[in-house]
């Protein structure tokens, strides 16, 4: 009876009960989250992974706003079936510049982390005015409305600057020309010069008219320049000599 | 029972614990009207209204309406009054405890407003953006306060176990809530924020959030509930006191690492995947203490479960509940887990847990407050709580099988090969396949939804005084002197 003599302790003293269950919630939690923050093979430093463009992370915004994530996972497991449908499983380092993760938890739609490239501009922005004139049997809802909504870039440096604080790396000069760089990616270079962008973020940054409305930088234009890039990032056939795993 | 040597009853704060149960009616119907609307969109995706009313805006609005609204309502309004019988006195701070009340309702609509226009953190059950969360912080501490307070004045000696999980619980949340919503505004007078988290460390977070809003919102606090509302409907002890001890400091302890489970073949490191399956499989014994615990406080009383639809209510739940805890383990291990991911499997399980034990230790509890806070005898009607029982049931087993089937076969049809190797079918041919198990799910909410209007009603009927005549006969009157003696409902402890 002694344990329980040594529990009545607790059931007559609220405070020390409830000094004692924090104890015991915090121990769990502290063994699995405190060592991901202080082990380097966590996340494996890989070749070719950068900040989104100002462009994109407005089209990421707008992917977050919609709650994308509730029907398509980013977060390709490595099982046989997975990576034929879908591609290389995903790496940690390919979603550190994530705040917060966007990896889902239900495929109601297929996985997008590799969707990048795979279809073209137009297929992305019929599909997603009416999901069922590309995919009859789809149950997406439409976003016709992306098209006539123009994007907001006007605050974007206050963006890359909270973005900064929390660890993603935009120098200075991204962050000054954050406005600049989304309007140069979304006109195109077809149009305008678009050598500070690729400076800034690299000869690979897609910089064209995204929506088919060269007119205006509709969210249609962010929310395709970001799909277009997810997943694009590593080189997995330059990378499968160094690295052994890949398929 | 308590013997009260102070003659003098206490005045309990019941006024807040009628508004909470009004609250957790109305969120209730409210919460299954959304679901029902977005599992018919599911189906039938015409239904979508952009930009506001898509499916991506609506889901969070059905799970905040029912985890948050529903059922924080409910653990809010069940709290406050098992805290003041179980500790013989009185709510401390009426005013807190009415702020706790109004901020709380508010912090509802800004999340439900925000999903609406497009304010979404994207975490799950944890989507409201930085100033609703820091308006919930303040609330939540609040609610702390209030409660921690009334069990320091207490009256009894003891403090009852169902206290012990109250208070686990609103501590719990609390520590989670803010851990996992820490992050930093893009601009002051703009709702979006960034997370201070990114990739693989906000992922895991994020579970361990996640997985321990399910086990101490869902769980721990339920519980509480459980151990009060059932010994009472029974008028019995609860079954082992001993058994409470160790399923208490057991679960809350195990609970707290189950979250990598949610990341299986993911990007997280393997140790963590392997510690969060680990005390998944762990966390069944402490789940079913529970249960075993509740059904147990009916030794001797078995009888009583033949008559008393409240206690078939109760019942029901606990085995939900004890199925729901055996599912999530089997879940939880990896091999099975690359199978149900992703997959209609996991909203099967989350929804035998959340309508059949949530749902219905709620509806139980409701059914035995509602009299004794308005002062009547008993409820309106027992055959229509009898018919809500059979409906709801129905309407569980509609949902959770068609969602078994469906998760089932999407896992398998991902991952089906023909003989020469190649994929067999198409991501969209397991999108059709989906379709009728949509509908069979959508006649199971609407089902569910009845039931909960069977309520509703019978609850307005027993609110206004009245007597269903033709059940209890044309004398009967409800008696405004039985239920509001403390005597005859003295605490259990």
């Amino acid at each position: 009876m002694s344990f329980l003599d040594k529990h009545e302790k607790l059931e007559r003293n609220s405070l020390l009960l409830l000094g004692c269950t924090i104890i015991v919630i915090l121990i769990g939690g502290l063994v699995e989250i405190v060592p991901l923050f202080r082990m380097e093979t966590v996340i494996e430093p890989v070749e070719g992974m950068r900040p989104y463009t100002p462009l994109e992370l407005v089209g990421q915004n707008i992917y977050m706003r919609e709650n994308c994530s509730v029907c398509h996972s980013q977060q390709i497991r490595p099982l046989r079936d997975e990576v034929v449908r879908y591609g290389h499983y995903s790496l940690a380092a390919e979603s550190m510049y994530d705040h917060p993760f966007q990896w889902g938890s239900k495929r109601t739609g297929p996985d997008l982390a590799r969707v990048g490239g795979k279809y073209s501009d137009e297929w992305h922005s019929r599909h997603l005015i009416e999901p069922r004139d590309m995919i009859p049997e789809s149950v997406m809802p439409s976003y016709g409305f992306l098209m006539k909504r123009g994007a907001t870039l006007h605050d974007l440096k206050y963006h890359l600057r909270a973005l900064r604080a929390v660890g993603v790396p935009y120098t200075d000069d991204m962050i000054k020309n954050a406005t600049r760089d989304a309007k140069v990616q979304a006109v195109g270079e077809d149009r305008v010069d678009t050598t500070g962008l690729l400076e800034r973020y690299g000869e690979k940054v897609n910089a064209r008219d995204f929506d088919g409305q060269p007119n205006m930088i509709s969210e249609m234009d962010a929310l395709i320049a970001y799909l277009q890039v997810l997943g694009t990032f590593i080189d997995f056939d330059a990378a499968k000599d160094v690295e052994g795993g890949a398929q | 029972m308590t013997i009260m040597t102070d003659q003098t009853e206490p005045e309990y704060n019941y006024d807040v614990v009628r508004l909470f149960t009004l609250a957790t009616v109305f969120w209730c119907i409210v919460g299954l009207l959304v679901g029902l609307l977005i599992a018919s969109q599911l189906a039938f995706p015409d239904l979508n209204i952009e930009p506001y009313f898509n499916f991506g805006r609506l889901r969070p609005v059905h799970t905040s309406a029912v985890i948050f609204a529903f059922c924080g309502n409910a653990l809010f309004a069940t709290s406050y009054y098992v805290v003041q019988r179980t500790c013989g006195v009185r709510l401390w701070n009426d005013k807190l405890a009415h702020f706790t009340f109004w901020g709380y309702q508010l912090f509802i609509v800004m999340a439900a407003v925000g999903y609406i226009f497009g304010v979404n953190q994207t975490k799950e059950y944890a989507e409201p953006e930085w100033y609703a969360d820091i308006w919930l912080t303040v609330v939540w501490v609040s609610y702390l306060l209030v409660y921690l307070m009334t069990c320091i004045k207490r009256k009894e000696p003891h403090l009852y176990v169902a206290n012990w999980f109250y208070l686990s619980f609103i501590v719990t949340v609390a520590v989670l809530h803010i851990a996992n919503n820490l992050s930093i505004p893009a601009e002051f007078v703009g709702a979006k924020s960034y997370s201070v988290f990114g990739g693989v460390q906000s992922a895991m977070i994020q579970w361990w959030y996640g997985h321990n809003a399910v086990g101490f919102f869902l769980t721990a606090g339920f519980l509480g509930m459980m151990y009060y509302f059932v010994p009472k409907q029974a008028n019995r002890p609860v079954y082992s006191y001993r058994l409470s001890i160790i399923h208490f400091w057991s679960l809350i302890f195990i609970y707290i690492w189950a979250g990598p489970h949610h990341l299986h073949y993911t990007a997280l490191p393997d140790w963590a995947q392997t510690l969060g399956m680990t005390f998944s499989i762990m966390l069944w014994m402490p789940s079913w203490g529970g249960m075993v615990n509740g059904v147990m406080t009916l030794s001797g009383a078995w009888h009583k479960l033949r008559e008393d639809p409240i206690l078939q209510f109760m019942i029901i739940s606990l085995a939900f509940y004890g199925m729901a805890t055996f599912e999530g383990p089997l879940m939880a291990i990896r091999s099975v887990n690359s199978l149900s991911h992703y997959t209609d499997w996991t909203i099967g399980h989350v929804h035998s847990a959340a309508l059949g034990w949530n749902g219905f230790i709620t509806f139980g509890a409701l059914y035995y407050m509602v009299p004794k806070l308005w002062g009547q005898t008993r409820m309106y009607s027992t055959k229509l709580i009898s018919l809500h029982l059979w409906i709801a049931t129905i309407g569980i087993v509609f949902y959770i099988t068609a969602m078994w089937v469906s998760g089932i076969m999407q896992g398998l049809m991902w991952r089906t090969y023909d003989e020469m190797g190649f994929l067999q079918y198409s991501f969209v041919e397991s999108v059709m396949a989906m379709k009728p198990f949509y509908i069979i799910r959508a006649m199971g909410g609407c089902l569910y939804l009845t039931g909960a209007l069977i309520m509703t009603y019978n609850i307005w009927r027993t609110i206004r005084g009245d007597v269903n005549v033709k059940e209890f006969g044309p004398d009967q009157t409800q008696s405004q002197t039985l239920a509001q003696s403390p005597q005859t409902q003295g605490a259990m402890a």
